[in-house]
């Protein structure tokens, strides 16, 4: 269990105008800007869970990934996660945690894979016939088998993503932290990545946080959702309850031959070009269907379609309502 | 302890995977030894008594720094670790269960081991096959070859020891450049690298032999060539001991504050 409770952090940076003069003023005296990155956060999160930590960029996200995993002092509260205190029992803390930094490398860089395999085994104490059981399945799952032989340098991006994934569960953690691990992969590889971390928090219990710009992921993996926003929790809840909030607003995209659309009340026009056009439908003001037809009147329809909000659109409003 | 020494393992692979910078370094260190010996041939033949050290001395001297180098060279420093500063790839390390000052202390030894593996041989093998006095002299008695080697070992732990020193203040001021400048060039004269310390005047000599910085080649060397011997090498080792354990003591201290602060950087 991860309980958080009134975590605050404030960092200090060192602030200047551009120039040489002031560049010249900074040697005598430097002056510093506080950010707060994170203010009163708390939350529970239970084993088992997955957890989707969004928010945008600087709101505060891998700064609390950064506590969690014991990286980081926060200036005041509490950390506690199963019983122990990650910044303080940082060494018996992560050996029950995997750690994956999309925007980092755990593999040493000149050596074949599977020697960074061998040394974080040693490094974890795992016993030698778990070890043998988890890399034939991580292999399996993760389709290593081609790769595990090379030197990480001589990997795409993709492929050492999925070994830093394999990486950061060798030794079973109970707990993983993945700070943006899609970061740059195409969609076979998010795919890949996306399974695995589902099938493993099925079979093992393994409970997940997952922080990510990317709202597929969210939608594939995480049931729930904590969305920070400058250095504060602004909602605890399901991705569903989140989508619930935003579907009053649906859009349709047509192409048609030619017309001159008529618009209502509750119908407004997004974008028109080319014989394309976007129409966004407020559904507590008018039907779908009627919005459809008073559309088809104006014009020649050669093509139609309905979708709701995406989830960017929904956090952007989110954003904007409250104000972030 | 285990995982220390996997980490050894796979550093000291990798390490010796650098066999023409070991090829380079052995002609490199080899051409040194005989123009350092060339220069002070020069000096004894104007009065050879108005020096502190015999010339056969003297070689043995240089030519075991040489083919040492890559244990007591205080200009080396891992790029990797002030990378892992200051990229904050650090977070990595510390998400592992292990010690970071120890994991950064054997990381040093066996980077270093792997080079002084290397390119030591072929540069004693040169240096015994020389004439008297330009080459190493045989060990003056059993006993001073074995205080040699435990020694060197101390001395090795003290080079390493002090150089975690730098590693920690790069966590303060974020760039390595400034603080190694200063350092090297410190270190390199005060460890006599450059001159052997008796080359030293008098006052200064008794002041740089009790720093950590004579407990580190100096001792070694000077114990082969039986230049220290009897109370000043017992002296000389139990100084070496004290720095030792200092030296690692207080940088371990030193390390567990600065983590406190450690701000990752980068994202």
């Amino acid at each position: 269990m991860i309980e958080l409770r009134n975590i605050n952090k404030t960092f200090k940076a060192a602030r200047r105008n551009a120039g040489f003069k002031e560049a010249l003023g900074a040697l005598f005296k430097n002056n510093y800007t506080y950010i707060h990155a994170l203010r009163d956060i708390s939350f529970t999160i239970n084993d088992g869970e997955m957890v989707g930590y969004i928010g945008p960029n600087g709101a505060g996200k891998s700064s609390t990934i950064k506590i969690m995993s014991g990286i980081l002092y926060p200036d005041s509260g509490e950390c506690i996660i199963d019983g122990l205190v990650p910044y303080k029992n940082r060494r018996e803390h992560v050996r029950n945690i995997g750690v994956v930094f999309g925007q980092r490398s755990q593999l040493w860089w000149d050596v074949p894979v599977i020697d960074s395999f061998e040394l974080l085994k040693d490094i974890y104490d795992v016993d030698e016939r778990v070890y043998k059981n988890n890399l034939e399945e991580l292999t399996e799952l993760l389709d290593l088998k081609e790769i595990i032989r090379t030197p990480a340098r001589q990997l795409s991006l993709g492929q050492r993503m999925r070994c830093e994934i394999a990486a950061s569960f060798l030794h079973n953690p109970k707990i993983l932290f993945l700070d943006e691990p899609t970061i740059g992969l195409d969609a076979v590889s998010k795919i890949a990545v996306r399974d695995f971390i589902k099938k493993m928090n099925q079979e093992k219990k393994t409970t997940v946080i997952l922080t990510t710009h990317d709202m597929q992921d969210i939608e594939a993996i995480t049931e729930r959702i904590l969305l920070i926003g400058r250095g504060q929790i602004l909602l605890d809840g399901s991705l569903s309850e989140l989508k619930v909030r935003n579907s009053r607003k649906k859009k349709i995209t047509l192409k048609y031959d030619k017309g001159q659309f008529s618009l209502d009340e509750g119908i407004s026009l997004v974008s028109q070009v080319d014989g394309h056009a976007v129409f966004e439908v407020d559904t507590s003001v008018i039907s779908v269907q009627e919005a459809i037809e008073l559309l088809s009147k104006s014009a020649d329809i050669k093509d139609l379609s309905v979708t709701g909000a995406s989830i960017d659109e929904i956090v952007v409003s989110l954003y904007e309502e409250l104000k972030i | 302890m285990k995982k220390y020494i996997s980490f050894f393992k796979i550093r000291f692979i990798n390490g010796l995977q650098y066999r023409v910078a070991a090829y380079a370094g052995i002609a490199t260190q080899i051409a040194w030894g005989f123009m350092h010996i060339l220069i002070f041939k020069a000096f004894y033949k104007g009065d050879p008594h108005s020096f502190p050290m015999e010339f056969s001395q003297l070689s043995s001297y240089i030519w075991l720094q040489q083919a040492f180098l890559a244990l007591f060279m205080s200009w080396y420093f891992d790029n990797d670790i002030f990378m892992t500063i200051t990229s904050g790839n650090i977070a990595y390390e510390l998400s592992r269960p292990m010690d970071l000052y120890s994991m950064w202390f054997t990381k040093n030894l066996a980077v270093r081991l792997s080079r002084a593996v290397l390119r030591c041989l072929p540069v004693l093998l040169v240096a015994l096959l020389l004439p008297e006095p330009y080459g190493i002299a045989p060990p003056v008695s059993l006993f001073g070859f074995f205080m040699f080697i435990i020694t060197m070992v101390l001395a090795f732990l003290c080079v390493v020891a002090f150089s975690m020193f730098i590693y920690i203040i790069v966590f303060y001021t974020l760039s390595p450049m400034g603080v190694r400048v200063v350092a090297t060039s410190l270190i390199e004269f005060l460890t006599g690298s450059i001159i052997p310390l008796p080359f030293f005047p008098k006052k200064l000599m008794k002041i740089v032999s009790l720093t950590p910085f004579a407990s580190m080649q100096n001792l070694p060397f000077r114990i082969y060539s039986g230049n220290i011997a009897g109370r000043e090498m017992l002296f000389g080792v139990l100084l070496q001991l004290f720095w030792v354990i200092i030296l690692i003591l207080s940088g371990r201290l030193w390390m567990a504050r600065a983590l406190k602060k450690v701000v990752v950087q980068g994202g």
